[in-house]
């Protein structure tokens, strides 16, 4: 079964159909990108995947349980990690605080009163860190971080609940090229090892061919192609739409 | 209640509703320019009563009612223009709550000046000349200036519609009330704006008062009166907009004449009378309007801020210092008692200290930590304190017990409003717990068979060995630093970095789990229950209460204690408690004019010391981490 099935997925924003009946799958351990130009209707997508957007139609299956409608902490609760295209953390609190929020939670502890946090988690919240290289800076006020380290704080916190479906919106905006090559081969490595499925949207085509196993193009709300590197590439459609007709990939890459 | 009496009990709502409209509406448009509440829009109403009745006395005939009137009007507008161009101006960037405190301050100060201009006294204007008639309608007389009050809201209401629909003015107001970032971005001189926009809102509110001068009178209590009510009606109709404002004033009107019309009813087993219930009923429409549509009738959803004026650093356990300074000090309390021979005086300021401490610091629980600034953490006090009293009276129940039931009742509260409070967020919020700690008060005030009503409940001594004021002392000593703990290790536990996280990002504590609002208000429940533990004793303390221990002053006093200490600090309040309480014992109890002093330093507090004391001593000492 696939671990995520979209089915006729609409959203109207007064009258901007941001979203338009939009059908696609996320089989297990598949490393997916969703692309598309700005506006195309990508983080709206995201928004109704992890609940905080209700679809005005449409069907999100969940390895086969309707989940469209649901509160975001109930999506989160079924295994859904999420990081937000403007990065979300908790300014008051240090590094590690953050993961250990999110430890906390799904272990069910939110309802403790009396244990300091401190101590509690704390070192499989030093471990998650580890994993994306931000150990060093586990005790600083998250606050204090560039934004390129912030983005891989929200992937430890979203890696947290040992998800089985991880949706990332551009996890690598306003990061130079060289860290953002980094950072993806770093959560492909992380999602290979696990077994979690990905969807994440880039808008570098460099990143996107080179470690994407699909691509999903949207455009004006409507899927216009899903298919491999090769299949995207040579599509008619998607180059219309990222350059009008003529250039190809291969030339605006280089 | 025959079929007649009804409608003419409705048209009497009318005539209210138009009263209401205008306060409501002014306070609305300023809002929806400046985003600014000002709390201070029932003094203008308030000083609109009061000139409109100078003028009427002084000037004969209808020049000077009517005449007076107009005058008034324009006056309180010139007034409200220089109250933006001095004060406002300079806060329209602050955080929201230091922008509540400033109108509130000047709610101090323009409530003592009445008092030092007018005096004391209710005033009641003359009759309007040309009105003074009455009309029969449905078999009964409706005076002719109730008529006439009944047609001029409306007559305002197409007025302003026409006004911000046609004219440039008011294509910028309305500009500016839906994206106040265009309107600078169209290079139109947003300081003019701002003041006419508030100059008209302050003559709308000197015009209701004005009106009101034939009808009711002069009171130096209607500020608060008008402006808990204009809330109710700005929440119900929506923040921004004006028919939403007429049409929340007729309801809130009518519901409220019909309780009176009802009157007595007999059902039976037991007896109601209705028309003790208009504040209560006035709280159910809001509640009921509130879950059905957050932002009201004819409102926009705003965005969800926990605001906090600055980025927090994150807590760390006491330091050592800080721990030897806190085993001094409560060392030094410890020995008080043994001064109680020489002067027992002190040990009552140590009672009155204590009991601040606590409730200072059970608000900046939910105000610090959790985001929420709560504007009517007094009603937990008063459930309390009412609590205990009430048991005492009518069942005799013993100072334990009492002590009890206190944060039992103030947690019962608690749980009932901040279900209702947890859903807004940022002014809102600060207004429905303003708009509820009122109606806790009313219902207090209205109440009289239980409650004893404005006397009070008499006779709460505390039995020996408590009647020792050394041992009361050390129970509340005892209290004090329980309930200091006690919130202080919530916060270290993980439901305190809960409460943190829901107010640093919504969005990412949904997004991992965490239900926000049930986190906040349980956090509410919990502050409001240990606030009725400072209540309890205040009861016992002083032997007696009244309404006043509910008033909307000692609300404000406690946002005073919490930003006065630092509300970033988690012994920010204990110290804003101990000062303001210390202070209010000595030197305001000199001055007959003691409000318009404590305005005046909530102002120079909110002008010069935005982070509190123990932020401002903390980053004195270069020391980032504040205790
Ligand atoms: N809350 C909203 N209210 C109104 N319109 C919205 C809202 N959110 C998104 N839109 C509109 O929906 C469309 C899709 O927006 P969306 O943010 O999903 O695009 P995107 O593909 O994520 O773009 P980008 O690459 O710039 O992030 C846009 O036209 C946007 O203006
Ligand atoms: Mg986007």
């Amino acid at each position: 079964m696939s671990v995520l099935e979209v089915r006729a997925l609409s959203k109207a924003f007064g009258g901007v159909r941001a979203v338009n009946d939009v059908a696609f799958v996320v089989e297990p351990g598949e490393f997916l990108a969703m692309i598309g130009p700005n506006g195309a209707g990508k983080s709206t997508c995201f928004n109704m995947i992890n609940g905080q957007l209700a679809p005005d139609s449409g069907e999100i299956l969940l390895e086969g349980k309707n989940i469209a409608g649901l509160a975001p902490r109930a999506i989160w609760r079924l295994g859904v990690g999420r990081t937000f295209q403007v990065a979300a953390t908790f300014g008051s609190m240090t590094v590690v605080e953050n993961v250990q929020m999110a430890l906390l939670s799904h272990a069910g502890e939110i309802y403790r009163f009396w244990r300091p946090v401190a101590q509690m988690h704390r070192v499989r919240a030093l471990d998650l860190l580890g994993q994306v290289g931000m150990q060093d800076a586990a005790d600083r006020p998250s606050r204090e971080l560039a934004y390129g380290d912030v983005k891989r704080i929200e992937l430890a916190i979203a890696l947290a609940n040992e998800p089985r479906l991880l949706l990332m919106d551009e996890p690598t905006a306003g990061m130079a090229p060289r860290e953002r090559n980094e950072l993806i081969a770093l959560v492909k490595r992380l999602v290979v090892e696990r077994g979690v499925s990905v969807l994440f949207t880039e808008h570098s085509m460099d990143v996107v061919f080179a470690y994407a196993d699909r691509i999903i193009v949207l455009a004006r709300g409507r899927v216009i192609a899903d298919g491999n590197a090769a299949a995207i590439r040579d599509n008619a459609k998607v180059r219309e739409v990222y350059f009008g007709t003529g250039k190809t990939f291969a030339g605006a890459a280089s | 209640m025959t079929f007649s009496a009804f409608l003419f009990q409705a048209l009497n709502g009318l005539s209210t509703a138009s009263g209401l409209f205008f306060i409501a509406v002014g306070l609305s448009l300023i809002f929806g320019v400046s985003r600014i509440i000002n709390i201070a829009h029932g003094s203008l109403y308030m000083l609109g009563t009061y000139i409109a009745y100078t003028f009427a006395t002084h000037i004969d005939g209808g020049l000077g009612y009517w005449g007076g009137i107009v005058a008034t009007a324009l006056i309180v507008g010139v007034l409200g223009a220089l109250i933006e161009i001095v004060l406002l101006r300079r806060i329209y960037r602050a955080p929201e709550l230091f922008q509540l405190l400033a109108t509130f301050a000047l709610v101090l100060v323009i409530n003592d000046a009445t008092l030092w201009l007018w005096g004391p006294e209710d005033l009641l204007g003359p009759r309007a000349p040309g009105l003074r008639g009455a009309i029969e309608v449905f078999g009964r007389q409706l005076p002719s200036y109730d008529l006439f009050l009944i047609f001029i809201g409306p007559l305002v209401l197409i007025l302003l519609h026409f006004a911000l629909a046609r004219t440039r003015f008011g294509r910028l107001v309305r500009a500016a009330t839906q994206d106040r970032e265009m309107v600078g971005a169209l290079g139109v001189n947003q300081a003019v704006l701002f003041t006419s926009v508030f100059a008209l809102g302050a003559l709308l509110a000197g015009l209701g008062g004005a009106l009101q001068v034939a009808r009711e009178p002069a009171n130096l209590a209607t500020d608060l009166v008008a402006i808990g009510d204009a809330f109710v009606v700005v929440v119900v109709g929506g923040m921004g907009s004006i028919s939403g404002a007429y049409l929340a004033a007729v309801i809130i009107a009518e519901v409220k004449a019909l309780c009176i019309g009802i009157g007595v009813v007999d059902f039976g087993f037991v007896t109601v009378n209705f028309s003790k219930f208009t504040l209560v009923a006035e709280f159910l429409v809001m509640a009921a309007v509130l879950i059905a549509r957050p932002y009201g009738l004819l409102g926009k959803p705003q965005a969800a801020v926990r605001s906090i004026a600055e980025p927090e650093e994150p807590i760390r356990p006491a330091t050592p210092m800080l721990k030897t300074l806190a085993v001094i000090v409560l060392a030094l309390l410890m020995c008080l008692p043994l001064l109680a021979q020489s002067s027992p005086y002190l040990l009552i300021l140590g009672i009155d200290v204590l009991i601040a401490v606590i409730f200072a610091t059970s608000l900046h629980f939910i105000m610090g930590p959790g985001g929420m600034h709560s504007f009517g953490h007094a009603a937990y006090f008063g459930l309390g304190a009412y609590g205990a009293a009430l048991l005492v009276k009518w069942l005799g129940a013993p100072m334990g017990i009492a002590l009890l039931v206190a944060p039992l009742a103030a947690l019962a509260g608690a749980l009932l409003f901040g279900w209702f409070a947890v859903r807004l967020s940022g002014v809102y919020l600060a207004m429905l717990t303003l708009a509820f700690a009122q109606i806790v008060w009313a219902a207090v005030f209205q109440w009289e068979g239980f409650t004893g009503g404005s006397n009070g409940v008499i006779g709460v001594w505390p039995p020996p060995p408590f009647d020792k004021s050394w041992v009361f002392f050390v129970l509340t000593l005892l209290l004090a630093i329980a309930a200091v703990l006690l919130l202080r290790r919530l916060l270290f536990a993980p439901f305190g970095y809960a409460m943190r996280a829901g107010r640093d990002s919504v969005l990412r504590a949904e997004a991992i789990g965490i239900d926000v609002k049930r986190v906040h208000w349980l956090a509410f429940a919990i502050a409001g229950g240990i606030c009725g533990v400072a209540g309890g004793l205040f009861a016992f303390a002083k032997g007696s209460i009244s309404p006043e221990t509910i008033s909307v002053g000692r609300s404000i006093d406690g946002l005073v204690m919490v930003l006065l200490g630092g509300i970033q600090t988690l012994t920010g309040p204990i110290v804003g408690a101990s000062l303001y309480a210390l202070l209010q014992d000595t030197v305001m109890r000199q001055t007959e004019y003691w409000r318009a002093l404590l305005g005046i330093i909530i102002l120079v507090l909110v002008l010069a010391f935005p982070q509190g004391i123990v932020g401002a001593a903390a980053h004195l000492f270069g020391k980032r981490r504040a205790p």
